[in-house]
């Protein structure tokens, strides 16, 4: 095994970790935190292809650099938006959850 | 001219400017509303809306006139180093779709969003005009993006500017239904964004044009199609990943709903669009799009039903989303040539499109319908509606002719789109999809006749009107809906005339009549309460089986509630990837 596939599957193993903690976690701080995480999974499994695809005597293909940057500010956003929310969510009702009893319909009158 | 050009090398076209000044507009707007701020921001919004419909009628011209897709490429740097954006008619349709439907939600909220008289800048009117315009810039960049990665930035700036919509106002379900969207929402993104990543690593381009050159039915990209189908299904809330539709669409104020249901869902679903018809036609197979029609079946079926079994109005036109979203789907297995090798640019995929076009109308008439009920009465208990349709005939009125739309009456879009599914389902020996498409639209007539029931329902005393509505409002939505209903006739154009009937026709009559039978016969069983009032409900169809029904809707809404649990729907996401690249894995070698 080379550095290059122990790199990459650094990487998926950050995405599996992401994905377990997004489903399984019901706090969503924790949800948040998870999908950073397959974030950053895949931006490094980015790496690995830019590595890979390096023409000959060249460190890396720069193009999935200039784009893992646009991603990471990307999800940086997404971040700090879900934050935002989950902060006006916990100033409104006291609590910071997803798992309300869906409440569409009220029972049966 | 629909198929993207594989001319090698690209250069700006002729008028591929406009494409720029396209994304430009509405940016700016944003801009401009941020910076003076207040009051200003709907005046740039009632300035940039009607300029921007201008501009792309005006793209339209250019791209029948020179009857090729236009370019323009940043710049001036050709694919893979450069970014091209561009038009061909699937685009040009969206966009003028975009700025009609924005064009109404802006008269529509002329009066509800405005800054009161004495102070100086109130936060919800300025932050929606700031989002409305918001939207349709990231909307813009999904229609006119040529390569996957702006597509993927262009889709998270759509949910970005969406979610906050549907809190607008702040309430602590509104908001956590935000979170919800936001959440699966970037799920679903960071598996497009996963797939988009391993077809850079095996064919070095995200150019649209330049990777439908080089994909290869290999498993890499099967893996890759598999990731970014599912990704963009969690977006768009086809069934069963629509856990968050719903309260979000439910929650929102009526000009926010009518964008997000109209407008941003259709904006993932173009992407599937693109990535079927136009990125690997040539990976995906046709087992993998009767998966993805059986899901559109199974979202119509079950949206429809429980949309039935809902006590508010608006959930019942957000569960009519969920339905009408399964329709848009039915589109892809038609779609396949028909030795079933890909998706090809045909009548299928025009019908999808006019049905997409007609279900944006409708729907956000719809929503604007629903919306201007609640204003006025002050809530939206379908139960509490009589009196309504004396009290404002105006609104109901928009809302049974968007309904109308929605089932596929005769002159509506959504009827000619049918009708071309159905040749395509024909000529390709699906049977199954025509049992489908006809079946449809009894679910739709089932809620409508359900709405239109209640309202039409007279009441003892007049219905308590809290507030006015604006008159403006009302002819928006009324104008949304009628266009609906009347785009067929509008695209008699390209499409040949011997397609349209005569409504009057005893053949058409006979199908409305039976359709609006059927709907009334569900609405009848599966309503949450009984469609006549309790009497004459059991006399009318016997005890047992009204009950029986209603046990069938109540299951309904179980299987509903338990598919809406966030591990469900993730896991459920998780499942799907396995299932379409299993299946794309199963036909190779073909």
């Amino acid at each position: 095994m080379n550095a290059t596939t122990l790199y990459g599957l650094c990487g998926s193993l950050l995405i599996g970790i992401g994905m377990y903690g997004l489903i399984v976690n019901p706090q969503p701080l924790r949800k948040i935190l998870s999908f950073n995480l397959i974030g950053s999974g895949v931006f490094l499994l980015f790496g690995v292809v830019a590595r890979r695809g390096a023409a000959l005597g060249m460190g890396g293909d720069p193009v999935p650099q200039a784009l893992v940057i646009t991603g990471i500010v990307v999800a940086f956003s997404a971040t700090a938006l879900a934050v935002a929310l989950l902060l006006r969510l916990q100033e409104a009702s006291g609590s910071a959850t997803l798992s309300s009893p869906e409440s569409t319909n009220p029972p049966e009158a | 001219m629909s198929v993207l050009p594989t001319l090698v090398p690209e250069a700006t076209t002729a008028g591929g400017f406009l494409l720029v000044l396209m994304l430009v507009l509405p940016l700016a707007g944003v801009f401009a509303a941020l910076t003076l701020g207040g009051r200003n921001a709907r005046r740039v919004a009632m300035l940039a809306i009607p300029a921007g419909f201008a501009l792309a009628v005006v793209i339209g011209v250019e791209l029948v006139q020179s009857g090729r897709t236009l370019v323009y490429l940043l710049g001036g740097w050709a694919p893979p180093l450069g970014i091209a954006l561009r038009a061909d008619g699937l685009s040009v349709v969206m966009l003028l779709t975009t700025t009609v439907v924005l064009l109404a939600v802006a008269l529509f909220a002329r009066e509800g969003f405005q800054t009161p008289e004495n102070v100086r800048e109130a936060r919800t009117p300025f932050m929606f005009w700031t989002l409305l315009l918001s939207v349709w810039a990231a909307l813009n960049a999904v229609f006119l993006a040529g390569d996957l990665f702006t597509l993927y930035v262009a889709l998270e700036l759509l949910t970005f500017a969406g979610v906050p919509l549907v809190s607008l106002e702040g309430k602590p379900e509104t908001l956590q239904a935000a979170l919800r969207y936001l959440l699966f929402a970037l799920f679903g993104s960071v598996l497009y964004m996963l797939g988009a990543v391993l077809l850079y690593g095996a064919y070095g381009t995200l150019d649209i044009a330049l990777l439908a050159e080089r994909v290869r039915p290999e498993a890499v990209s099967f893996v890759a199609a598999a990731l970014m189908t599912t990704g963009l299904l969690a977006k768009t809330a086809l069934f069963p990943f629509h856990l968050w539709l719903p309260p979000a669409h439910a929650g929102a104020p009526a000009a926010a709903s009518a964008v997000l249901s109209a407008l941003v869902v259709k904006g993932s679903w173009f992407l599937v669009v693109r990535l079927w018809f136009d990125v690997m036609p040539g990976v995906v197979t046709l087992t993998a799009a009767q998966l993805l029609g059986a899901l559109g079946t199974a979202a119509i079926v079950v949206g429809s039903v429980v949309a039935l079994r809902q006590e508010r109005l608006k959930l019942l036109v957000a569960y009519s989303t969920m339905a009408q979203i399964g329709y848009l789907f039915l589109m892809f297995p038609l779609a396949f040539d028909p030795a079933g090798s890909g998706p090809v640019h045909g009548a299928a995929l025009t019908g999808g499109l006019l049905q997409v076009v007609s279900h944006a109308t409708a729907k956000a008439g719809m929503f604007m319908a629903a919306g201007l009920i609640y204003a006025a009465l002050g809530h939206d208990r379908i139960a509490d509606l009589a009196g309504v349709a004396r009290a404002m005939p105006v609104t109901v009125l928009a809302f049974a002719l968007a309904g109308l739309a929605l089932m596929g009456v005769v002159p509506s879009g959504a009827y000619l789109a049918k009708k071309l599914m159905l040749d395509a389902a024909d000529g390709s020996g699906q049977w199954w999809w025509m049992i489908v498409l006809q079946g449809g639209a009894v679910f739709t007539a089932g809620y409508v006749v359900l709405v239109l029931v209640s309202v039409l329902r007279s009441s003892a005393e007049p219905a308590p009107l809290v507030k006015r509505v604006s008159r403006l409002s009302e002819i928006a939505a009324l104008a949304l809906s009628t266009s609906s209903l009347l785009l067929a006739l509008a695209a008699l154009g390209p499409v040949p005339g011997e397609l349209v009937a005569n409504p009057l026709a005893p053949k058409e009559l006979g199908t409305l009549l039976a359709v609006v039978l059927g709907g009334a016969l569900l609405a009848l069983g599966l309503s949450r309460r009984s469609l006549f009032g309790v009497r004459a409900a059991t006399e009318a169809n016997g005890g047992s089986l009204r009950r029986s029904a209603v046990a069938v809707g109540k299951a309904f809404e179980l299987a509903d509630r338990l598919i809406r649990r966030w591990q469900v729907a993730s896991i459920s996401l998780l499942v799907m990837v396995a299932l379409v690249g299993g299946i794309l894995v199963s036909s190779f070698p073909r």
